[in-house]
């Protein structure tokens, strides 16, 4: 089997995301990545490395500077005359690009996979990670969202594929990008690193998260993370949120203060290795699934512990 | 312009859903469903599109057993102001749905088609995209924030890194993420005015879309679970683990 995938990039680099879903592709078939941006030949000679790619198709034009799907889409699905299967990583650009591939080529996808159990037969959560299905597709060719934390990464080095260039223009028409508030920060991204320390609306503000949740991150040198409710309470910006609706992470350790632990939250964190929580009500949700539970209150156990570490 | 939200009857969201015992599904018998918490986001949108003007007549539509009827009653009630129902038992994937909806939107021609980014029972998160393909329309997907300038939309999207505006020509389909707005009760007046508010039936058959399902489902089974560890008394106990763990030094 011949696959593709998508590379997720920022014209300057490949993001972590696909290294796991190269390992996903690796156990369909022959991997072939797409780069599709302006500007992005680096991004095509740094994919070629990949460790077990045979193939780099560079798309390089104006119009894909911003992985705006209507533009996309139809590159994709020109290439897929001679690819069986296109998977993208299960990520905000992923979901937004691959249910437009599928459509186009009347394929039912298969979105947010945790296993490849055979060339036609997937595993996948439902109802946020409550429930497993394995579902097996009709269909001849495959579209496929990856999870990433359910993937190994495939190693940045190692390979030595051939980049290709796919011509033609890109430019749908139907939409443009705008502008883009992309938060930069010198801390571990989310969805990649080993320790995060997520703060809950036990916090109580904006103020409180960053004088107790930050240095403790610091000491740890961890990625920071958040409830929805703290999201929504405007504590720290959405792309902190984890969660069904927010970001999948599965570190090593995952440290929830003040978070209750609701089904929607647990949904995205509870592949972590070990998780440790800190909540002053001893019937919290929480405790049901950590490993180590402090019951205490946070004003005082955290900045505390941030002391003592 | 008009303006066509899709709705879904899914498992109310504040109950956990139960696996069965013969790894067929999730047990559904008897238990409460409500509308999917993202298509209330929805259909709060196109009312306050209308609010401003800048919306007609809202459209809601479902597709599903004839007991999402009351899912539809519930958009009503909101500020919906006429509904289609097509009656549909068994599983429907989003591709279907999708095809159905563009059935839909050719006959209605809506200026904006606003969806929920996923329904939370089977998290497919695929549907508006599809239809934006099948229709060929520009897709503002995971939207916090929409904008209509005369014939263009301008969307602001919740990704990864932050936030993206894009501007959309319309017709366009948006699909809602949780940030967009607060959705409204619906008043007893107007859950009352909503029973005599149009509602239509119609099959997968009318539209002529074949509902055929591409995946099967093997087995459906409860994830690993996992057990509740242990309770520490101290910050000194918790900064041993923690060295233990090797995260401190
Ligand atoms: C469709 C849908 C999707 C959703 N998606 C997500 C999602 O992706 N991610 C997500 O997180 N949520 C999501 N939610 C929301 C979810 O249901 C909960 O509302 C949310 O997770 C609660 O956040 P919290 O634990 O911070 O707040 P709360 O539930 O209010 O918990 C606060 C906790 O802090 C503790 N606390 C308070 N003060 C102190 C103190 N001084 N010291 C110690 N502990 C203290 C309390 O005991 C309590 O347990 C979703 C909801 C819906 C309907
Ligand atoms: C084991 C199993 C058994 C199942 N059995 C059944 C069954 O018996 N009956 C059944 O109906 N489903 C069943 N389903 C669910 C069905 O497969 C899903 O409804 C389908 O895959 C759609 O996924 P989604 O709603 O997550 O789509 P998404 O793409 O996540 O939905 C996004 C948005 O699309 C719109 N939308 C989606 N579906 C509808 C709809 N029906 N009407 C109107 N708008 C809609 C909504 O605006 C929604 O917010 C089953 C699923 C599994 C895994």
């Amino acid at each position: 089997m011949k696959t593709l995938v998508l590379v997720e990039h920022d014209n300057a680099s490949v993001k972590d995301a696909t290294l796991h879903t190269v390992t996903a592709a690796t156990k369909l078939g022959e991997v072939h990545l797409l780069v599709a941006g302006a500007g992005c030949t680096a991004v095509a000679d740094e994919a070629a490395k990949i460790a077990g790619v045979a193939k780099v198709h560079l798309a390089d034009d104006p119009a894909l500077a911003n992985q705006l799907p209507e533009n996309i889409a139809p590159l994709v699905v020109t290439l897929m005359a001679g690819h069986d299967a296109f998977l993208a990583s299960a990520t905000t650009t992923g979901k937004n690009i691959a249910p437009r591939v599928a459509a186009l080529l009347d394929v039912m996808q298969v979105s947010d996979i945790i296993a490849v159990d055979g060339p036609d037969t997937f595993t996948r959560p439902i109802y946020a990670g409550n429930a497993i299905a394995r579902v097996k597709t009709s269909d001849k060719k495959l579209v496929i969202t990856v999870r990433g934390t359910a993937f190994g990464k495939a190693a940045r080095d190692g390979g030595s594929a051939a980049v290709e260039a796919v011509s033609g223009s890109a430019n749908s028409g139907l939409a443009s990008f705008v502008s883009a508030e992309i938060a930069s920060s010198e801390r571990p991204e989310l969805t990649s690193a080993k320790v995060i320390v997520s703060g809950g609306r036990g916090l109580g503000s904006g103020e409180n998260y960053h004088k107790l949740i930050d240095p403790l991150a610091d000491k740890l040198g961890a990625a920071v993370g958040a409830s929805r409710a703290a999201v929504d309470a405007g504590y720290v910006p959405n792309d902190y949120q984890v969660g069904q609706t927010g970001k999948i992470v599965a570190p090593d350790v995952y440290i929830a203060i003040g978070i209750s632990g609701a089904i929607q939250h647990l949904a995205g964190m509870k592949d972590s290795k070990t998780i440790i929580a800190i909540n002053k009500d001893e019937d919290a949700p929480i405790f049901q699934i950590a490993d180590i539970g402090l019951v205490a209150d946070l004003f005082q156990a955290v900045p505390e512990l941030t002391e003592k570490l | 312009m008009k303006i066509l939200v899709p709705v879904k009857r899914v498992l109310d969201y504040n109950l956990k859903p139960r696996v069965k015992a013969d790894g067929s599904g999730v047990d559904l018998a008897n238990v409460k469903q409500s509308m999917n918490p993202f298509d209330e986001i929805a259909v709060e949108e196109a009312i306050r599109l209308k609010e401003k003007g800048v919306a007609t007549e809202i459209v809601a539509v479902s597709i599903g057993e004839a007991k999402a009827q009351d899912t539809l009653r519930t958009a009503l009630a909101m500020g919906a102001d006429r509904a289609i129902l097509i009656v549909h038992d068994g599983v429907a994937e989003p591709l279907a749905i999708a095809k159905l909806l563009k059935a839909v939107a050719d006959e209605e021609q809506p200026g904006l088609v606003i969806l929920g980014k996923q329904a939370i029972d089977d998290d497919s998160n695929q549907t508006g995209q599809m239809l934006a393909a099948l229709l060929g329309w520009a897709q503002g997907t995971f939207a916090s924030k929409v904008e209509v300038a005369g014939d263009t939309v301008n969307v602001t999207r919740e990704v990864d890194g932050g936030l993206e505006t894009v501007a959309l020509k319309v017709p366009a389909i948006v699909t809602t993420d949780l940030r967009l707005n607060e959705p409204r009760y619906a008043s007893l007046p107007n859950i009352m005015k909503a029973k005599s508010k149009p509602l239509a039936q119609k099959t997968p058959a009318d539209y002529g879309v074949d509902m055929a399902p591409r995946l099967e489902t093997l087995a459906v089974t409860e994830p690993p679970k996992r057990q509740a560890g242990i309770k520490v008394a101290s910050v000194d106990e918790l900064v041993e683990k923690l060295k233990a763990l090797g995260v401190a030094a």
